[in-house]
């Protein structure tokens, strides 16, 4: 319809521009209902955080004359910066983990299965994550417990004389983790590696390169987008959890969810929640920013 | 398509046994010790005993944030496919300036922690008196799922279907008659999937409606202050219920993508 306008428009410049017009318009009142929902429910409430970041709590009362105050107690003291630190840890060691994990086993369902059964071992490999995540880190408590499976198995076996502790640990935390997002990560690197023609598998190894030289220079490049999606999904998944650490982390060390939780629930300081949620969110555009090369790549 | 045979080597059993492992421990001892007679659900297994599944259904607390999360998903699911279809549509079939920025607005929810989300809809409902209720939970979903449902639905709309739009014109179709029977068979399986996706994203989520939902919880809300009690068979035949239904969810899900696929080849 657009082309058909453009193309014979030319003549008739007037009404041709009405057309556009009214096109532009018609396309616009379709959009528009999810643009307002999205500005009042997604916008407007994140610039209500940055504004009551900017409030702060003092006596039970909220003083809404703006300032620094909480990105400075942020600053200064040490639960709020040893809470931003474990999780950019932990975050980070799930998705380097996470990342090594699903390479082999897309790697494999992508190069190894015939193409007919691929979808099928790839619904098989990602079939728990229709778990939902209150469930998961459940899960993972029954089999961590110190009477659980892992633990039963250590010491009927004899690799354990007594249970050991592998529950309500950062251990435990980055397991249930890890968990989730090897399957995640499994679906983006797939999609990324079923993308790559083995023609050019095929070329590389004509040309006389090896098994790895061929993996190390085509299929690795090829399929980077996939990990920086993989990448970049689990890092905001991760760092904003609030489930996983409270469940298998229990209170041991706190990540940031669960100290902006803690504003919210235990201090009713919603001024430093809303800082801490701002402090999130820079991290994430920071890991935007990190990935963006690869992320941006995969559009075009 | 050049259909190897399967090649089984050594290596790729190596990587995916380990893995599978890993990935289906947590739901076997979950789903096992659902059917557990014991009070806890360590291993010796006793059992099989369906006792804990029936304590699960006479629960009023269970049932009724069953309920509370099967219209809370049902109808934020609804909406967020509907937003989402209205935007693709006008998105892919009008040139509308500036179409690039309303298109970046709409997935930019992807980029910000479902805590952060949550965190500001409760700021933002406090600051307007709006109070906490499975309406700000549903209102929070749709917010969760408008950015999956339009990728879904956006990614539907190609060249290929604007082509058979344009044939069935030629051959002399009135607008009414190309909507009714090219776009919409051709957009159903899209449209089905963005509302299933939502179904299962909605009857999971767990931090938007621990925060919104006050008095009326939701099933995971629910089933996160059962494990208060520590490790509990009870827990195992709720956790088993929810999976299943989302599993069967997914499972439709993946059949109408597969159809869309299929339909995407025969073309």
């Amino acid at each position: 319809m657009n082309t058909g306008l453009a193309a014979s428009g030319a003549a008739v410049p007037s009404a041709e521009a009405r057309g556009a017009r009214r096109d532009a318009r018609r396309g616009f009142a379709l959009a528009l209902p999810a643009t307002l929902w999205t500005l009042a429910f997604f916008v407007v409430p994140s610039a209500a955080i940055l504004l009551w970041s900017l409030f702060r709590r003092e006596g039970g009362v909220l003083i809404t004359e703006p300032g620094f105050d909480n990105y400075r107690r942020f600053l200064e003291q040490d639960t709020f910066r040893l809470a931003l630190w474990n999780s950019v840890e932990v975050t980070l060691m799930v998705t380097v983990i996470a990342v090594i994990l699903a390479y082999p086993l897309a790697y494999v369902i992508a190069t190894r299965v015939a193409p007919r059964r691929q979808r099928t071992w790839l619904m098989l490999a990602v079939l728990p994550f229709w778990t939902s995540y209150v469930v998961r880190s459940y899960a993972w408590l029954l089999v961590l417990a110190p009477e659980g499976v892992v633990n039963r198995f250590l010491t009927l076996t004899g690799l354990a004389a007594e249970p050991l502790a592998l529950s309500f640990n950062r251990g435990a935390t980055v397991l249930g983790f890890v968990h989730f997002f090897v399957m995640l990560c499994t679906l983006t690197i797939y999609a990324s590696l079923a993308r790559i023609d083995p023609k050019l598998r095929r070329a590389a190894a004509d040309l006389g390169a090896s098994g790895l030289q061929t993996f190390l220079r085509v299929t690795l490049p090829l399929s980077m987008p996939g990990v920086a999606a993989g990448a970049f999904l689990t890092f905001v998944i991760a760092i904003g959890d609030y489930v996983t650490p409270q469940i298998l982390g229990g209170n041991t060390e706190l990540l940031m969810p669960q100290v902006i939780l803690l504003q919210i629930n235990r201090r009713a300081d919603i001024p430093m929640a809303a800082a801490l949620s701002t402090v999130l969110m820079l991290l994430v555009t920071a890991a935007y920013l990190a990935l963006a090369r690869w992320l941006t790549a995969r559009r075009t | 398509m050049n259909d190897r045979p399967i090649r089984w080597d050594w290596v790729s059993v190596l990587v995916m046994s380990p893995l599978f492992v890993f990935i289906y421990l947590p739901v076997a001892v979950l789903v096992l010790f659902s059917f557990h007679a014991g009070q806890v659900p360590v291993p010796p297994f006793e059992g099989p005993s369906l006792a804990w599944y029936a304590k699960v259904l006479d629960s009023d607390r269970i049932t009724t944030a069953g309920l509370n999360s099967i219209v809370v998903g049902v109808v934020s699911s609804l909406i967020a496919t509907l937003l989402a279809t209205l935007a693709a549509w006008g998105l892919a079939r009008h040139r509308v300036p500036g179409a690039r920025a309303i298109e970046a607005l709409l997935f930019l929810p992807l980029a910000v922690s479902y805590l952060v989300i949550g965190v500001g809809l409760l700021v933002a409902f406090s600051a307007v008196g709006i109070g906490k209720s499975l309406i700000a939970v549903g209102i929070g979903h749709v917010v969760l799922n408008l950015p999956l449902a339009f990728a879904v639905v956006y990614g539907q709309f190609d060249r290929d279907q604007a082509r058979l739009e344009q044939a069935a014109r030629d051959l002399g179709a009135t607008e009414v008659q190309v909507f009714l029977r090219v776009t919409v068979p051709l957009l159903r399986p899209a449209i089905l999937a963005a509302f299933l996706l939502s179904l299962t994203f909605s009857w999971d989520e767990f931090i938007v409606a621990f925060l919104l939902s006050g008095f009326d919880p939701t099933l995971p809300v629910v089933i996160w202050s059962m494990l208060r009690t520590g490790l509990n068979p009870q827990t195992n035949a709720a956790g088993t219920l929810v999976f299943l239904a989302s599993l069967a969810a997914g499972i439709v899900f993946e059949l109408a993508l597969l159809r869309r696929r299929r339909d995407a080849r025969t073309r």
